[in-house]
């Protein structure tokens, strides 16, 4: 039943959601440092104002009426406030989150286009020139690091040929290298799963069947092949969207992108911890999202997998 | 994947695998000869050098205080491999044994382990990473730690997969049956057939490892200022791409060539 499939599937995202939460909790406990005295640290306060603040905070509570009032604070969206600036995290992380997932977005779609481009030829010349060619090709792409092709990009595309602006941000044209040079990498991992699936599905009985009716190779490529190979490719795709928040941390500093990037590496160098909380969870809640719509995606483009005969 | 015959596809494919570990034999030997090859170390600067293209007086190039790239290359190939051993160690150490008790025992031990190995999955590995960095300080051994750590839950869940398929075989009954105690099968029966796949792994771990370590140390959080870290370099390179754009291009390019060979031999291994 497409129903018990749904609720299983967002009961498992929900328990994913709140074990990273419980890691992110204890890795704040976990640190040494008193959080009152963190946030009070510039303002010069004396130990007893430290110590009404520490009792503000809850901090005196046993570990578990903390841990408590945490989950019900993340359940309400709160996360808290930066030890740094003393503002709301939440608001900080949103105020970020726009240029970070237009990144993400179009490093999204060239990785696709990419790894489609090498994977199919790939598969369907499987054991030729072309395919040796593709695939090492997607090696390359998984084994470049993006703070070495972006400088690589800057230094032809916007020194050599001055076409693109090399840092900021605000017109289309900022998007085009980070977005490239991160689908770039992308691509690599996406193209291995499209050229393995579509050469498992290439000798399914089904396949075959299809070529023996007298179908075109054509119809027999997006109907049957496609269709049925592309659903994992898709589920690969969702897992590296994780991997894409990775990669649009280091993207945005080679191209001194404000984002969700730059402001991570500012909480870590200045121990912000919440802010560092902050981004991961919103980290963990991005890759469990993404990956259950590519679950239901999935159910939607094979009935096997809704009716639970995996 | 192929459905030729293996001699063919083995024959086809043996001078990738050769490059790649030629090219890991010469970084290994560049870090091991370092201190004899430039006995002036990482830092021997000289300011009237600064900026000097690759050519006869300096094979790759000088940086911006006129320290010689290839120097610094060869100094900080024993850096980042001590580093990258390091941490591929720590990833073993923990992901080994949570994978083999695993799927070695299989029922609620198996259940627990595995959804705490997703919980940590469900975090992207750089920032999981910089989430260790952000608790332990930045630094080289912080570095060399978070990134271990972060790469020990995919261990665990190929470690898990391969116990699994060595713990249905006759023999694992035969043992059991026989009386050997669970640690035993693990340590004696299942570790030793499971072993070339998770060689093969860590191997493939190893190119990830890398990248990671280097995507630290690019953005400031590993190895001191002015170490020839290659991310590190590349990161004192930005700086002054126009004018001097190998000392960029060339740390880069090593670290690039190294992850891509250490790719291509997991690759070639499985």
């Amino acid at each position: 039943m497409a129903a018990t499939y749904l609720f299983r599937r967002a009961v498992g995202a929900v328990f994913v959601l709140w074990l990273a939460a419980t890691l992110a909790f204890l890795a704040l406990k976990l640190t040494p440092g008193d959080p009152a005295r963190a946030l009070l640290a510039a303002s010069g306060a004396t130990s007893d104002e430290i110590a009404v603040r520490r009792a503000q905070l809850g901090l005196d509570d046993p570990l578990p009426v903390q841990y408590g009032r945490y989950l019900v604070e993340l359940v309400r969206v709160d996360l808290g406030e930066s030890w740094l600036h003393g503002r709301p995290v939440g608001q900080m992380i949103v105020e970020q989150l726009p240029s970070t997932v237009a990144l993400a977005i179009a490093a999204t779609a060239v990785a696709v286009v990419l790894g489609l481009l090498l994977g199919l030829p790939a598969a369907l010349r499987q054991g030729t020139w072309v395919d040796t060619l593709t695939t090492s090709i997607s090696v390359v792409c998984l084994s470049t690091p993006t703070y070495w092709s972006g400088l690589l990009a800057i230094l032809v595309f916007s020194l050599y040929l001055p076409l693109f602006p090399s840092a900021g941000q605000g017109s289309p044209g900022h998007l085009v290298l980070p977005a490239g040079v991160l689908g770039f990498a992308m691509s690599g991992a996406i193209a291995r799963v499209v050229r393995a699936q579509v050469v498992e599905v290439l000798r399914a009985n089904y396949v075959v069947a299809a070529r023996a009716k007298g179908l075109t190779p054509r119809r027999v490529l997006f109907v049957h092949v496609l269709r049925n190979a592309l659903g994992p490719a898709l589920a690969v795709t969702a897992l590296q969207f994780g991997f894409m928040l990775s990669g649009a941390v280091v993207t945005e500093s080679v191209f001194a992108r404000s984002g969700l990037g730059k402001l991570v590496v500012q909480a870590i160098v200045w121990r912000d911890l919440p802010v560092v909380r902050g981004v991961m969870l919103v980290a963990a809640l991005a890759f469990v999202l993404t990956s259950l719509a590519a679950d239901l995606a999935r159910g939607w483009l094979d009935p096997r997998l809704r009716e639970g005969l995996q | 994947m192929s459905s030729r015959p293996a001699g063919r596809r083995a024959r086809r494919l043996r001078p990738i695998p050769i490059a790649a570990a030629t090219w890991l034999a010469v970084v290994g030997v560049l870090a091991v000869a370092a201190p004899g090859l430039a006995p002036e170390g990482p830092a021997a600067a000289d300011a009237a050098r600064a900026l000097l293209p690759p050519g006869a007086s300096s094979p790759l190039g000088t940086d911006f205080l006129g320290r010689e790239i290839w120097v610094r290359l060869a100094w900080g190939a024993r850096l980042t491999l001590a580093a990258g051993a390091a941490a591929l160690a720590l990833a073993v150490a923990v992901g080994l044994p949570v994978g083999l008790a695993a799927g070695g025992r299989g029922g609620w031990v198996d259940s627990v382990l595995m959804r705490i190995v997703d919980g940590f999955l469900a975090f992207p590995g750089l920032l999981l990473a910089m989430a260790v960095m952000a608790v332990l300080g930045t630094g080289m051994d912080s570095v060399a730690i978070a990134v271990g750590l972060t790469a020990a839950p995919a261990y665990a869940r190929v470690a898990r997969t391969i116990a699994r398929e060595v713990r249905v075989q006759p023999y694992i009954d035969a043992a059991r049956a026989i009386g050997c105690s669970p640690w035993r099968i693990a340590a004696r029966h299942i570790l030793p057939n499971a072993g070339p796949a998770l060689v093969s792994f860590a191997g493939a771990q190893l190119g990830a490892i890398l990248l990671m370590m280097g995507a630290l140390n690019f953005l400031g959080l590993g190895a001191a200022p002015g170490s020839p870290e290659w991310g590190m370099m590349l990161a004192d390179g930005r700086g002054y791409l126009r004018q001097a754009p190998w000392a960029s291009v060339f740390p880069g390019l090593a670290l690039t060539l190294t992850v891509l060979a250490a790719n291509l031999l997991g690759d070639a291994w499985q």
